[in-house]
């Protein structure tokens, strides 16, 4: 509709009969993200629902291992009879892994994750702002 | 045993408190202020102020307590503690501070726009703080019983008063500073008589723990053994470590110290240096419990296994030494108690007066009463009832009713923060319905369990250890009726998503709400 009258030239000078939101949409690639995400289009919900389903994976990755690991002790010690008993020098390997072990690597798993977290966010940002 | 030493401990922290408060009211002015500190609070000081809340008596005495009484299985429960920060900054952490709520009944109203569903979630606050203020009123009765001979009642009284004196008069600000300092009288005062205790064992003998019964002693030590009468322990590690895993985020009073972060990502900085404190923390009260197995093989008649760190020093360690030491666990032990009732209590006020008294008051009053006082009537009510449970309901124990309290938070608002924060399909009516439904179910057997009206076998492993079937139970519920309504789905949903996830750098429209 508004393509034909841009395109012929007459000796007067033509006024576009369109509509303000066509003209909006047709400056395509400058547009920013953050106003698609403002306005809640297709293409901004899009974009948010990449940023939050990248922060989903990595929560869930971390928590996973975290599971796998904390939560398979019980298992271990239920199946693996030995380990109740085994002893690292004059302490239990339970109390060394339950009283000392597991809080650095509790720690670990929560530097990981803000690490990664904000490096999701700093991607995301970047990639709104190159638009 | 030479009392006075501790007397004084337990004074000094008492008077540091309130001084330290104080100073801080001098600085507070405005509603705001006593709400959020203003935000001018800076991280360090707020992954201290973090962890000098959470620590709690059942963190300082009650681990130890029960690892002294019923063994190495207990070891689950500070790496549960431990953990549920864990899973807090993975799950919620960030986009809750973003969302800007400064209560789980704030959050729910934003997210959820539904303003019975913020009702729901603030008769539930009421709930879990109180429960989890009465053993903080009763420890500190135990405590004082226990170093000086003073009836339960008077330790009660005292740190119900000072909280009072504390919150009524100095607010948000001058508590974060009391946490924040709290948190490392805490660690001094339980690794302090540790290292002590531990080169002394090393000196003499290095001898190892008993139990009366030989055959028991080495059931002790031993994961899974059932030592104590535990019965179904495998279940039982589950669904304790569960509650504890996921209850943690629901705790009332543990968004509250999120709020004085200024943004998300400083959020999650602050929770990593939390699991940091928190684990060194943890490395102690362990100790404790061994030693006690080792050095006070019969407590002495009438104390509760809760007592044993404070009985220990001087059971180990005859003269002055004993005695200073046991001091200075009397002395943490109250700082335990006054950061987490203090914590407590200022968050239970807040719900009290936002949704019961500001507006009765402004009804009666034709809007003269300034904000302040409403905040100041809620106080009183907000330690009057759970002093008034822990002087009347006598028979609860420390460290389980704290459990309680967790497995009730990880029933209800762990799968309301989880599902809001995550799933863009929650509707209004889900959420209420897995509230409703998580909120009873849980709340029953918490009740039979304190009233002890469960007896033994599956039922009594399943009733006061919840979490295991609530949690998955509330979660469904929600799901499924979110699915089954999605014209209850808030209109605001994409608006508040963005929000709550958007990266601070971005310019992006945020949404009413947001401050």
């Amino acid at each position: 509709m508004s393509g034909t009258a841009n395109h012929t030239p007459g000796p007067q000078k033509r006024v576009r009969v369109t509509s303000p939101r066509m003209g909006a949409q047709r400056r395509g690639p400058g547009r920013p993200v953050a106003a698609e995400i403002d306005e809640q289009t297709r293409l901004g919900e899009l974009y948010m629902a990449t940023l939050i389903r990248a922060q989903w994976r990595l929560s869930m990755s971390v928590l996973a291992s975290a599971a796998m690991m904390i939560g398979g002790l019980p298992l271990l010690f239920l199946f693996v009879p030995a380990t109740r008993i085994l002893k690292v020098g004059p302490i239990p390997l339970p109390w060394l892994i339950l009283g000392v072990l597991i809080y650095p690597a509790i720690w670990l798993a929560g530097y990981y994750y803000v690490r990664q977290s904000e490096q999701i966010e700093r991607e995301f940002t970047e990639l709104v702002a190159r638009r | 045993m030479n009392t006075s030493f501790s007397i004084t401990a337990i004074a000094a922290v008492c008077v540091l408190t309130l001084t330290i408060g104080a100073l801080g009211f001098r600085l507070s002015r405005t509603t705001s202020d006593f709400y959020v500190a203003s935000r001018m609070v800076t991280p360090g000081w707020n992954a201290s102020a973090i962890g000098g809340e959470y620590l709690s008596v059942a963190s300082f005495l009650g681990v130890a307590g029960l690892v002294y009484a019923l063994g190495a299985d207990m070891l689950w429960l500070p790496v549960g503690y431990t953990v549920g920060y864990l899973v807090l900054l993975l799950l919620v952490a960030a986009p809750l501070r973003r969302s800007g709520a400064y209560t789980i009944p704030d959050f729910a109203e934003a997210r959820l726009e539904s303003v019975a569903i913020r009702r729901i979630c603030s008769v539930l606050v009421l709930g879990i703080g109180w429960l989890y203020l009465v053993p903080q009123f009763k420890g500190a009765g135990l405590a004082l019983n226990a170093v000086s001979g003073a009836p339960m009642w008077v330790g009660n009284l005292v740190v119900a008063v000072v909280v009072l004196i504390n919150v009524v008069g100095g607010g948000m600000r001058s508590i974060t500073l009391v946490q924040a300092v709290q948190y490392w009288i805490k660690l001094t005062a339980i690794s302090v008589p540790a290292f002590v205790l531990l080169s002394w064992w090393m000196h003499h003998g290095q001898p190892v723990p008993q139990v009366p019964s030989p055959q028991a002693s080495q059931q002790w030590s031993r994961p899974l053994s059932g030592f104590g009468g535990v019965q179904h322990p495998v279940y039982a590690t589950y669904s304790t470590l569960l509650a504890l895993c996921f209850g943690t985020m629901g705790l009332p009073h543990v968004l509250v110290r999120f709020y004085t972060n200024p943004d998300g990502p400083s959020t999650r900085r602050t929770t990593s240096v939390v699991l940091a404190l928190l684990g060194l923390f943890y490395l102690f009260p362990p100790l404790y419990g061994a030693f006690g197995r080792i050095y006070l093989p019969h407590l002495p008649a009438g104390l509760s296994p809760d007592s044993v760190t404070l009985l220990l020093p001087t059971a180990a360690i005859a003269g002055l030494t004993g005695q200073l030491l046991s001091a200075m666990l009397a002395g943490g032990a109250f700082a335990a108690l006054l950061s987490t009732a203090s914590g407590l209590t200022i968050c239970v006020t807040g719900v009290v007066d936002q949704d019961l008294v500001r507006g009765r008051l402004r009804r009666f009053t034709g809007n003269d009463a300034r904000a302040i006082n409403g905040f100041r009537i809620s106080a009183i009510a907000a330690v009057a009832v759970p002093l008034w449970l822990s002087l009347a309901a006598r028979n609860l124990g420390l460290a389980d009713t704290v459990g309680l309290a967790f497995a009730i938070a990880a029933s209800t608002f762990c799968p309301l923060l989880i599902l809001g924060i995550w799933w863009r399909r929650l509707s209004t009516s889900g959420a209420a319905a897995g509230l409703v439904v998580g909120g009873t179910l849980a709340s029953v057997a918490v009740l039979l369990t304190i009233f002890d009206l469960v007896h033994g076998g599956w039922a009594g492993a399943l009733l006061t250890q919840p979490a295991a079937w609530t949690l998955p139970i509330t979660f469904l519920v929600m799901a499924v009726v979110s699915v089954a309504t999605p014209q209850h789905i808030p209109r605001g949903t994409a608006r508040t998503m963005v929000r709550l996830h958007a990266p601070e750098a971005l310019s992006v429209n945020l949404g009413k709400g947001h401050p």
